[in-house]
């Protein structure tokens, strides 16, 4: 991949079973940034059996150009099939940026693209910008839990890549009338080189549970919450604002919620838009799963907890009390 | 069965001190643990041993006192241990971290089966065992909860946002693993004394005749740090005033809709 002949940036539009996630729309308006920043084209890379659906939202959201490889062998992801599909396509194309979501199947597949192609990758940028003079991307990060941020570049191979978390940013305003140009691309992948299949799948979320790294309210509850029952009172403010329920770690060591809820360093990371942390201390380690939270509004009886330090909004107060007059107040002023 | 496990020594507190001319991490002084998910990935390879066989061998990259975490490993039960250490290492990126590391396997031999953490506490980028399987051209499955070995064939059922995937592959295979996959044991106290007189190997560049060391190091690294800084945090967020719940939630409410947040 050649530095001088290098082109445009590229966004993967991840699916699930045909469906585009948020965060690939979400990169197509930082993509538009960088493509403007750079003088480039923003392309949305597409793959899969059933392409339809992000097709349109790679239009809707504004991508120049779509790239899009179908076939049945990308009916689900493996590193494999979609690698061999970035690898050919780098090849005859040669971008000059390649935007990735930070998913489980995103950080995967950027580290098969990267090292196939020997080249730089920064995980989890939380803010990207162009340096004009160079073209390179400045690719911005949280380490450390949060408590350090890096600015990173890749500045002598093409390339240059980086993956970003679900929700980090905002999916850009739809473009009317867009009309990308659209290059379908025929690759196929043969069966023995796809060594690994899935034979099975067993959803996760019980129906109209909202998941949390795309929820827009997330009522977080920590060791105050003292049993599983008492989360009914964060369900409750949640089922309000149309939001899901989350927790700190010492919720799910007490067993009170699975895993799946957990939000900080080893739970999810989630940027909602409103984020309330009841009777959570503010952890480093929780913090650094939601200190993206476009709002955030803590509720703790010691008013000297670091969660505080965070909050936009802060009440001391007994989250047994506060939370359910907070759910009769909105329920009565969505009613009135 | 053959069974690598990739361990990394991870700072355990909030003391982050950085080399302000290089840019790097400084490692020396601050309190250090095993990377929480590479226990699991410790586990995983142990209760692999119990139920078919073989042998488990552990890896890690960094500097001499990593070897705390080889230890901690043996005591759980892994049967070798290696630090893969080397001035030419340092200051490497997920690119060169992962194929020193893949070059360091290849060394040892053989493999079927190589594990590691869904992802480092520190870095936190989930990068490096994946891209290692890429340098040994192996297969990979990230954010495993189980694997189960037939023959040659594996079945893991794998951890994404939307479910549970079964899936099927063969071996050799590298895996990542996650917290829930498994609670790791717990040492006795015995091995623990035992472990701290076992032999840990090192493996320097010399002993990588084969590799490329371009790919390694600070040079070998694509990705360079530009600058650090400590994230701006508004400690002046609004404390809401009230002497009752209700006169509490009012004033939020207030606020919010003030503000468009509702
Ligand atoms: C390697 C590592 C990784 C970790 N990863 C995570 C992670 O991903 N996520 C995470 O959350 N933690 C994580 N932790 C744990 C973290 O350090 C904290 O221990 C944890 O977040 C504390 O949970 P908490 O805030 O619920 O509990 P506590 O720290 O016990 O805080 C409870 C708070 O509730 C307040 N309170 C009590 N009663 C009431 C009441 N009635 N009304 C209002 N307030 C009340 C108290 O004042 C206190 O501030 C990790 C730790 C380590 C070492
Ligand atoms: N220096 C290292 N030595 C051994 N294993 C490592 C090292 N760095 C990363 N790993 C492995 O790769 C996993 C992911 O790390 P990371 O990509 O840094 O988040 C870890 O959980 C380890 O299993």
């Amino acid at each position: 991949m050649s530095f001088e002949t290098c082109r445009d940036v590229w966004v993967f539009i991840e699916c699930f079973k045909g469906q585009p996630k948020n965060v690939g729309l979400e990169l197509l308006g930082q993509g538009r940034k960088l493509a403007d920043g750079l003088k480039q084209q923003l392309c949305a890379i597409v793959i899969g059996k059933d392409t339809k659906e992000a097709v349109l939202a790679s239009t809707e959201y504004g991508a120049d150009k779509i790239y899009v490889v179908e076939g049945e062998e990308y009916e689900d992801y493996s590193a494999d099939a979609y690698g061999n599909v970035f690898q050919k396509l780098c090849e005859k194309y040669d971008p000059n940026t390649i935007l990735v979501g930070a998913t489980v199947n995103g950080r995967d597949l950027g580290s098969k693209i990267a090292v196939t192609l020997r080249t730089g990758l920064t995980a989890d940028c939380t803010a990207l910008s162009v340096d004009e003079e160079t073209g390179n991307v400045v690719w911005e990060r949280p380490a450390f839990g949060g408590n350090l941020y890096a600015q990173i570049l890749c500045s002598e191979t093409r390339p240059q890549m980086g993956t970003c978390r679900p929700g980090a940013f905002k999916k850009p305003e739809k473009t009317l009338n867009n009309k990308p140009v659209i290059i379908n691309e025929t690759i196929k992948t043969p069966a023995e080189k796809i060594r690994t299949q899935v034979i099975d799948f067993i959803k996760a979320c019980e129906d109209n549970d909202i998941r949390l790294d795309e929820a827009e309210v997330i009522v977080s509850g920590g060791r105050a919450m003292k049993s599983a029952d008492n989360f009914s009172v964060l369900k409750d403010l949640a089922d309000v604002l149309g939001g899901t329920i989350g927790c700190s770690r010492a919720v799910v060591d007490a067993g009170w919620l699975p895993q799946s809820k957990q939000v900080g360093q080893t739970g999810s990371t989630v940027s909602p838009k409103i984020y309330f942390a009841c009777g959570i201390s503010g952890a480093v380690q929780h913090v650094a799963g939601m200190s993206e939270s476009k709002t955030i509004i803590a509720i703790n009886k010691d008013e000297t907890a670091p969660i505080f330090e965070v909050a936009d909004y802060c009440i001391i107060g007994d989250l047994f009390e506060v939370v359910p007059a907070l759910t009769k107040e909105l329920q009565e002023r969505q009613q009135g | 069965m053959n069974i690598v496990v990739c361990v990394k020594q991870v700072p355990d507190t909030t003391e982050i001190r950085i080399d302000p001319v290089k840019n790097t991490l400084i490692r020396t002084g601050v309190p250090s643990i095993m990377n929480p998910f590479d226990k699991n990935a410790v586990e995983t390879g142990l209760r692999l041993k119990d139920q078919y066989g073989g042998k488990v061998t552990v890896i890690s990259m960094g500097p001499p006192q990593a070897k705390a975490v080889l230890r901690e490993a043996l005591s759980m039960g892994a049967d070798d241990a290696y630090l893969v250490t080397d001035r030419a290492f340092g200051g490497s990126d997920t690119y060169a971290t992962s194929y020193i590391l893949s070059q360091a396997i290849r060394k040892l031999g053989p493999f079927d089966v190589i594990l590691g953490g869904k992802q480092a506490i520190d870095g936190d980028t989930g990068q490096t065992a994946p891209s290692i399987a890429e340098h040994l051209d192996a297969a990979r499955l990230t954010y495993v909860l189980d694997l189960k070995v037939e023959n040659d064939k594996v079945i893991a059922r794998r951890q994404v946002e939307e479910g549970i995937e079964i899936i099927e592959t063969k071996l050799p295979v590298l895996c990542t693993v996650t917290k829930e996959s498994n609670k790791p044991r717990y040492a006795t106290i015995k091995a623990k004394l035992a472990s701290l007189k076992a032999e840990i190997r090192e493996i320097t560049l010399s002993d990588l005749i084969d590799a490329d060391v371009t790919k390694m190091g600070l040079k070998g690294s694509p990705t360079k740090v530009k600058a650090t800084f400590t994230p701006k945090r508004n400690a002046c967020g609004v404390t809401i005033e009230g002497n009752t719940p209700k006169e509490l939630v009012v004033s939020l409410v207030d606020k919010l809709v003030d503000a468009k947040i509702l």
